[in-house]
């Protein structure tokens, strides 16, 4: 690409690393160095940013370029770029050096990937969750691969006596056309090291037109490791000296112990140390729980101590609470007041008794557990008031914080690792393993990994909640939606939603309807609960494009073109000019949705060709996590009451490049499927305040045999670039029980499917 | 009592209770890390491993049942990475976060050693029990045939996303 290089000025001496940073005084800057043995080493510190370390960010924080990357060029020519996210499946570490490496002009296969430790004055929001780490490092991650092509250019434009933007570059290497000259990046890297830095803020990007790496279907940077066994994942870190470890809980969330036969379990076969954790629980249930500590040389042993293991345990509060307990309250807080008023949009009640159709319906939706393949582990060394500590956590920041105030040490004092997960899903945004391997590990005075078994795992999660609706929906003689209510019964205390139990006020299809209601009652909670990929939306999405279809029905509307009539309805009243979306009527672009649901109608030849009968097609949209997705679900349902999903289309808008199309038509296709699991057998219950699943035999996972073929297109929008790891998933549940209602005119407005009869005639 | 075994070829004995399962001998006694514990009642896969040619659970089977066997693990399926399946696993990038994957190509492995050229039937019935929490089955089930046509020798350019058993039309 044609230079562009802003101008800068060369040194002789390669300067230390200290001293270009003095010298520098903008608030963005980078560092460079000489690497001994030749070469560069660039590296861009910040300031870290208080509001990218949180979910949810606020959109004026993603434009925030005080963001960092480390890019290493050799004299060989070979460019080590620094992946500083965790990897949890969504190939992030694959993606975010795509960024890099894109400015930078190399060619991808001279491209070596390394996996950061936690580094927070290097790397900001080092974090797998909310779908953020594509709007967040967009363009702060390509203008690190610019600065440092512009420092290439620099270096050659010195050497030979040329101006800079006399120069261009194409696959790591620099050239003056006018004499003909060029240099590798490797035989430049050394005088570039000496290169005052440019600042980031206003480095030039390429144009896309000229992009080479982002938009093509690039690999897995670990997939050779993967497919020979090599030892990536948490469960697989070895530390010299290490023991085992098992945690035994109390099965009842926040329950502590009372006592235990520890001397009994000493005396096991390979057992080192057996001791009681008091626990440092807080609530809601977060951090290092009360438990038996059994510590051994092989973990399988002290597996076989446990079963020996005697516990005395105060259950607690939480022991009264049950599933049962929960539905038999939903009914009974349906039949009351509201507790409170989420959104109120014009007068729904006189609306209602004006409207010449109207329909209530109920929802349920059960507990879901995360259930990652890769059980929760995490190993841990403690010293003289210093922890080392390798994870797979989602949150290693969040991690550090937790282990450093559980053991009362400054987080200064522990290093992070940030391993290979097998599998998120949002369970890993929360550390209570590594609470736990750290003070096991300081208890025990040696390493010790720490592995939860599957039931460990299923029986102390932070679930999705599970939660109840009531709507009630009101159209006028022409099938207009002219008045929408929903009571939300959930989790929580007085104005506290549980984690993840919430719903926002523009929940579709507020700022659509004139005359709409949202309320909300709650019922104490005592089980945790959090964020499962697409938290909230995962299930809201199921009740209310559920509920939707059920008022296209009514309305005797197609229920795709019913969707894009209330679209195309949006309220203006409250919509202030050029305000953004949090401050309009309705929670995203409709126009942008419009777009995907009427380019899904023509992909997936919606409404056109007969299906024999049995066999139903059902649509579904959902914005979540910046991205708009629109699904068309096609199933066929046996006379006997077995749902088998025919074909798939999606149809996503997640801006104006698909960075890397292998990677997202994966994280799609894993999504919707991901989707079809939830619908077709999962549900966590409590009894007792214990859970009642435990492995995979009452909680069953997608099998191949469920799956099927999802279609994936893109609609390319001149939006910046949206994550891709979660805002697939909320249609394609709710698009599957329309198709199912479509197929045997049975509509299911309770989740699991298995708990459904679907028999018809 | 000392039980020895045939692990990827080497013979090794392994002085531990003879009930361990053998997943646990080959991680924590062996250091062989790539076969993996999901559930540890045989019901995601992601430990299978080949005894004697064949694919097995190695979560519940003890290891004095595999004393004599001849025990194959990830790292051993191949010297160089290069059988048929891991090349066919690594062209069509079938991995997200790549846990199961272990179990899913020893068992791919397998299923390819007695059946040649399977269909779609055949890759569902064998591969069922084999659990992915990622949800990589069009592509494990696009791998396989692939698999089996590189060793079949008819070397056709892969598809990668086009509008096949994968699902999706390629974008570019």
């Amino acid at each position: 690409m044609r230079a562009e290089t802003p101008t800068m000025t060369t040194r002789d001496d390669a300067p230390a690393l200290d001293t270009v940073a003095a010298a520098v005084t903008r608030r963005d800057f980078l560092r460079v160095s000489a690497l001994a043995g030749g070469g560069i080493l660039l590296a861009s510190y910040a300031r870290p940013l208080d509001a990218i370390e949180r979910l949810g960010l606020p959109d004026a924080a993603l434009a925030d370029p005080t963001l960092s990357a480390y890019v290493r060029i050799t004299p060989d020519g070979l460019v080590t770029i620094t992946a500083k996210n965790p990897e949890i499946g969504q190939g992030i570490k694959t993606m975010l050096p795509m960024l890099i490496a894109e400015e930078l002009d190399v060619e991808w296969a001279n491209v070596r990937v390394e996996q950061a430790d936690l580094d927070s004055t290097r790397y900001p929001s080092q974090i797998a969750g909310g779908s953020t780490a594509t709007p967040i490092n967009w363009l702060p991650m390509r203008r690190i691969g610019a600065a440092g092509r512009a420092m290439l250019v620099s270096a050659a434009a010195a050497r030979w006596d040329v101006p800079a933007n006399s120069l261009d570059t194409d696959k790591g290497v620099v050239y003056h056309r006018a004499s003909n000259r060029s240099a590798t990046y490797g035989e430049l890297a050394s005088a570039a090291a000496s290169v005052v830095p440019p600042e980031l803020a206003s480095i030039p990007l390429k144009h896309p037109s000229q992009f080479r790496i982002i938009g093509t279907r690039v690999k897995t940077v670990d997939s050779h490791r993967i497919v020979t066994g090599k030892p990536l994942f948490g469960i697989d870190v070895t530390v010299p000296g290490m023991h085992y470890a098992t945690f035994v809980k109390c099965p009842v969330f926040g329950g502590k112990v009372r006592s235990a036969n520890l001397d009994a379990i000493k005396a096991m076969p390979g057992i080192t140390h057996a001791f009681v954790v008091d626990g440092l629980i807080t609530t809601p249930v977060q951090g290092l729980a009360s438990g038996v500590a059994i510590v051994g040389k092989n973990w399988w042993l002290t597996q076989q101590a446990r079963k020996q293991l005697a516990v005395m345990w105060d259950e607690g509060e939480t022991a009264q609470q049950s599933s049962a307990g929960f539905s038999a309250k939903a009914t009974a807080l349906f039949a009351q007041q509201p507790h409170r008023s989420i959104r109120k949009d014009g007068d729904v009640t006189a609306a209602l008794a004006g409207a010449a159709t109207v329909i209530t319906a109920e929802y349920r939706y059960p507990f879901i557990a995360h259930a990652p393949l890769e059980p929760q582990n995490c190993t841990a060394h403690v010293t003289n008031g210093r922890c080392e500590i390798w994870t797979n956590s989602q949150t290693p920041e969040g991690g550090r914080g937790l282990v450093a105030r559980t053991l009362g040490i400054d987080p200064t004092q522990i290093t992070v690792h940030m391993v290979r997960a097998g599998g998120g899903f949002g369970r890993r945004l929360y550390n209570d393993y590594m609470a736990e391997a750290a003070w096991i590990a300081k208890e025990a005075g040696v390493p010790v990994k720490l592995l939860w078994t599957r039931e460990d795992d299923m029986q102390h999660d932070f679930y999705r909640p599970g939660g109840f609706h009531a709507f009630k929906g009101g159209l006028d003689i022409d099938g207009t939606l002219v008045a929408f209510h929903n009571h939300f019964v959930s989790y929580g205390e007085g104005e506290r939603f549980a984690p993840s139990a919430d719903i926002g006020r523009t929940e579709f299809p507020a700022g659509f309807v004139p005359n709409l209601s949202f309320d909300a009652s709650v019922m104490p909670l005592g089980v945790p609960t959090g964020a499962l990929r697409a938290p909230r939306s995962n299930a809201l999405s199921f009740a209310f494009q559920g509920f939707i279809d059920e008022l296209a029905i009514a309305g005797g509307k197609d229920p795709l073109q019913f969707r894009l009539d209330l679209l195309n309805s949006e309220m203006t009243s409250a919509t202030e000019a050029g305000g953004s979306p949090q401050q309009r009527a309705a929670g995203f672009d409709a126009e942008r949705m419009r777009g995907v649901l009427e380019q899904l109608r023509d992909v997936s030849g919606w409404g056109t060709g007969a299906l024999p009968k049995g066999t139903g097609r059902g649509v579904a949209f959902y914005f979540s996590h910046r991205g708009y997705f629109a699904e068309v679900v096609q199933a066929t349902v046996s006379q006997a009451g077995e749902v088998k999903v025919d074909k798939v289309w999606a149809v996503g808008d997640v801006g104006s490049e698909i960075i890397n199309p292998n990677h997202a038509e994966q994280q799609v296709q894993g999504a919707v499927l991901d989707g079809f699991g939830q619908a077709f057998g999962q549900e966590i219950t409590f009894t007792g305040g214990k859970t009642d699943q435990g492995n995979f035999h009452n909680f069953p996972l997608l099998r191949m045999r469920q799956s099927a073929p999802v279609e994936v297109h893109w609609r390319k929008t001149a939006f910046a670039p949206t994550g891709i790891g979660e805002p697939a998933m909320p249609p394609a549940l709710p698009a599957l029980i329309n198709a199912i209602y479509m197929a045997t005119g049975k509509r299911v407005r309770t989740l699991p499917l298995s708990n459904v009869d679907l028999k018809w005639a | 009592m000392p039980i020895t075994l045939q692990v990827n070829g080497t013979s090794r004995t392994l002085d531990v209770p003879a009930e361990m399962p053998l997943l646990w001998a080959l991680r924590d006694e062996l250091d062989l890390k790539g076969t993996k514990f999901g559930c540890g009642i045989s019901r995601c896969g992601a430990c299978t491993v080949h005894v004697n040619g064949v694919a097995q659970r190695s979560c519940t089977m003890p290891l004095s049942r595999a004393a004599g066997a001849e025990v194959t693990t990830i790292e051993g399926l191949s010297p160089d990475g290069m059988h048929v399946v891991q090349q066919a696993w690594e062209e069509l990038d079938v991995a997200q976060c790549g846990y199961c994957q272990a179990g899913q190509i020893m068992a791919a492995a397998s299923l390819l050693a007695r059946n040649a050229k399977p269909t779609d039937a055949d890759i569902d019935s064998a591969m069922n029990t084999n659990v992915c929490r990622c949800a990589t089955y069009l592509r494990i089930r696009q791998a396989i045939h692939r698999a089996a046509d590189i060793r079949n020798s008819m070397v056709t350019p892969a598809t990668g996303g086009s509008a096949n058993k994968n699902g999706s039309p390629d974008a570019r």
